[in-house]
């Protein structure tokens, strides 16, 4: 047996076909997944908090539905990880904050009520940066996650743990939240694939925000065949989230297995200019060709304002998230300060001991472009070069069906490397970002090595709402490589 | 990189109800500058006639009927609360 077939490493349709046969149980690839966990999670520590016993009596009811003849489809006993920002009942629910360190979720998010109707087994709460503010999960108030490929690299963030987990074999899928690249770059630093989906795809709802008008929540997998298994479990319109939209959801698996292009791809020179890795941008470029001998036309094609994208997300994000994290005062749930004089200052105080320095930078830096006489100047700005950002993409999209970028301008980075300069960690999500502000579908696939042997990831950015075109042209890319069945040695 | 000689990060901090320490501040102050010695570049950009983005589709009102659905029991609606009695959340005195 070789590593790959461990049952740890499989994909969710390699899986679920072994279990529909019953040359496996739901309680024997728990066990497995829960033993390997148990083995490397030491070193990876991609987790805030798991309950292995709870899982083997999912594991032992979704059995008995299979016995029975009632199985729920493909997700019905596969262990998936959730990213602790999103909330499982009864389950803690942190964002690996100090100031939810002892919330239990007293409901559970639209995503995580459709993995269970679905079978799936929600078991194990995965690291972040705290409240998914940053790109390599140091910013976690608990641990630092390792990257499985070099324990001594970051595993990218914010999702860093969703995607360590995946890759380290600790979950066989996991959910990530996406606002600058949160599920696509530790992806693609991880060596899985990504999905941030259209914002308004998937409902958001119990999902704790950082920045409204830009999270959505995606999935990590093995394959492109998995992501659209999941993607078409978790996606949908849900009136308990009132920017979900009402869309048709087409059958990604099956749609993934007809559609075969060829496809017109567009290269924009701004995301391969000065700063990317010359691998990464090696490895993008084998890529490319590759489509070319598959039959696609490549275009060059101009986002004009892409130089621009940071400072609107650090504008617009810290914008929301002052707003967003409001809430966590002291008073109804989260971390209460003692000894506080009075009501205001009890604010001050629960606030300045829950909270990590990158979330009290974002929420000071968000304050200033939002306070009275800088709205004009910051915010309204920055909102307007949204418009911009996202035309270009809508007047790229006349002319090709998606568009093929770096995920990261680099391999995983060493810890410590950017953690005390804050504006070079924000540059690390230089390709990602211009996504989230367009509301656009982003997925990010492996396409390679670096000479140190850390993965590359390859970015395909798609049209709003056709996530059917998108995964069908990773997908074409996926079949021709073996990048997505490597594993790391742990 | 000076920092904008508007930016008071006292008064930042005041109005996030976020209690700073000396260190803090001045960290935060040298680091925020940068990055908004950054954003400065939006300065540059020509948006005139440009209509702002809050959300990347247009969104409109949504209407729901007016109904009543089942919530949360207030045991478990309270069951984060850092002080509670009698079903009710216990705070600092908050009127003379």
């Amino acid at each position: 047996m070789t590593m790959s077939d461990e049952l740890f490493f499989q994909p969710v349709a390699g899986l679920a076909a072994q279990l529909a046969e019953k040359k496996i149980s739901s309680v024997e690839l728990m066990q497995a997944v829960l033993a390997r966990t148990q083995a490397v999670e030491p070193r990876v520590q991609a987790f805030n908090s798991y309950d292995g016993a709870g899982a083997l009596v999912q594991a032992q009811a979704s059995d008995a539905r299979r016995a029975a003849g009632q199985t729920r489809g493909p997700l019905d006993g596969i262990p998936v990880g959730i990213k602790d920002v999103i909330s499982v009942t009864g389950q803690p629910l942190t964002a690996s904050s100090k100031i939810l360190a002892n919330f239990v979720s007293p409901y559970d998010a639209t995503v995580t009520r459709k993995l269970k109707d679905a079978g799936a087994i929600c078991w194990g709460r995965l690291n972040l940066d705290e409240f998914a503010m940053g790109s390599s999960t140091e910013n976690s108030a608990f641990k630092s996650t390792c990257n499985p490929w070099d324990l001594a690299c970051v595993p990218g963030g914010s999702s860093g743990g969703s995607a360590a987990a995946l890759a380290a074999g600790e979950a066989i899928a996991t959910l990530g939240s996406d606002t600058g690249g949160s599920i696509r770059q530790p992806a693609a630093l991880c060596g899985v694939v990504g999905l941030k989906p259209t914002y308004g795809l998937v409902s958001r709802y119990g999902l704790i925000a950082f920045a409204s008008s830009l999270d959505q929540i995606g999935p990590f997998t093995r394959t492109v065949e998995d992501a659209a298994i999941m993607l078409g479990t978790i996606a949908g319109h849900d009136t308990n989230d009132s920017t979900s939209f009402k869309t048709e959801i087409p059958d990604y698996r099956a749609e993934l297995a007809k559609r075969r292009g060829p496809w017109k791809l567009g290269i924009a020179k701004e995301y391969f200019g000065a700063g990317l890795d010359p691998e990464v941008g090696a490895a993008v470029q084998a890529a490319i060709d590759y489509y070319k001998k598959l039959g696609c036309e490549i275009r060059e094609i101009s986002l004009p304002h892409t130089q621009h994208a940071v400072a609107v997300y650090y504008i617009i994000a810290t914008a929301e998230c002052s707003s967003n994290l409001a809430r966590y005062d002291g008073i109804r749930y989260g971390h209460r300060a003692k000894g506080a004089t009075d009501i205001v200052d009890l604010y001050f105080k629960s606030r300045a001991e829950g909270f990590g320095p990158e979330v009290k930078r974002r929420i000071i830096l968000g304050t200033y472009v939002l306070s009275s006489g800088y709205y004009d100047a910051y915010y309204l700005r920055a909102q307007k070069v949204r418009t911009l950002i996202r035309q270009d993409f809508l007047n790229a999209y006349k002319e090709v069906d998606a568009i093929l970028t770096p995920t990261s301008p680099t391999p995983a980075f060493k810890k410590g490397e950017k953690a005390a300069d804050p504006l070079s960690m924000y540059l690390s999500d230089i390709y990602t970002i211009g996504v989230n502000l367009a509301g656009l579908p982003g997925i990010s696939v492996p396409c390679g090595f670096s000479s140190g042997g850390l993965p590359i990831g390859l970015q395909i950015i798609g049209q709003p709402f056709k996530e059917a075109d998108l995964l069908a042209i990773a997908g074409a890319y996926e079949r021709g490589h073996d990048w997505h069945l490597k594993h790391p040695k742990l | 990189m000076p920092q904008p000689a508007d930016f008071n990060i006292d008064h930042l901090a005041s109005l996030a109800r976020l209690a700073l320490t000396a260190e803090e501040k001045a960290r935060f102050s040298a680091q925020i500058s940068d990055v908004l010695a950054y954003i400065a570049q939006l300065k540059e950009v020509d948006v005139s006639g440009v209509e702002p983005t809050a959300h990347a589709f247009p969104l409109f009102n949504v209407w729901a009927e007016d109904m009543p659905q089942p919530g949360l029991p207030v045991d478990v609606a309270l069951r984060n609360a850092p002080a509670q009695r009698d079903h009710m959340i216990v705070v600092p005195k908050v009127v003379e």
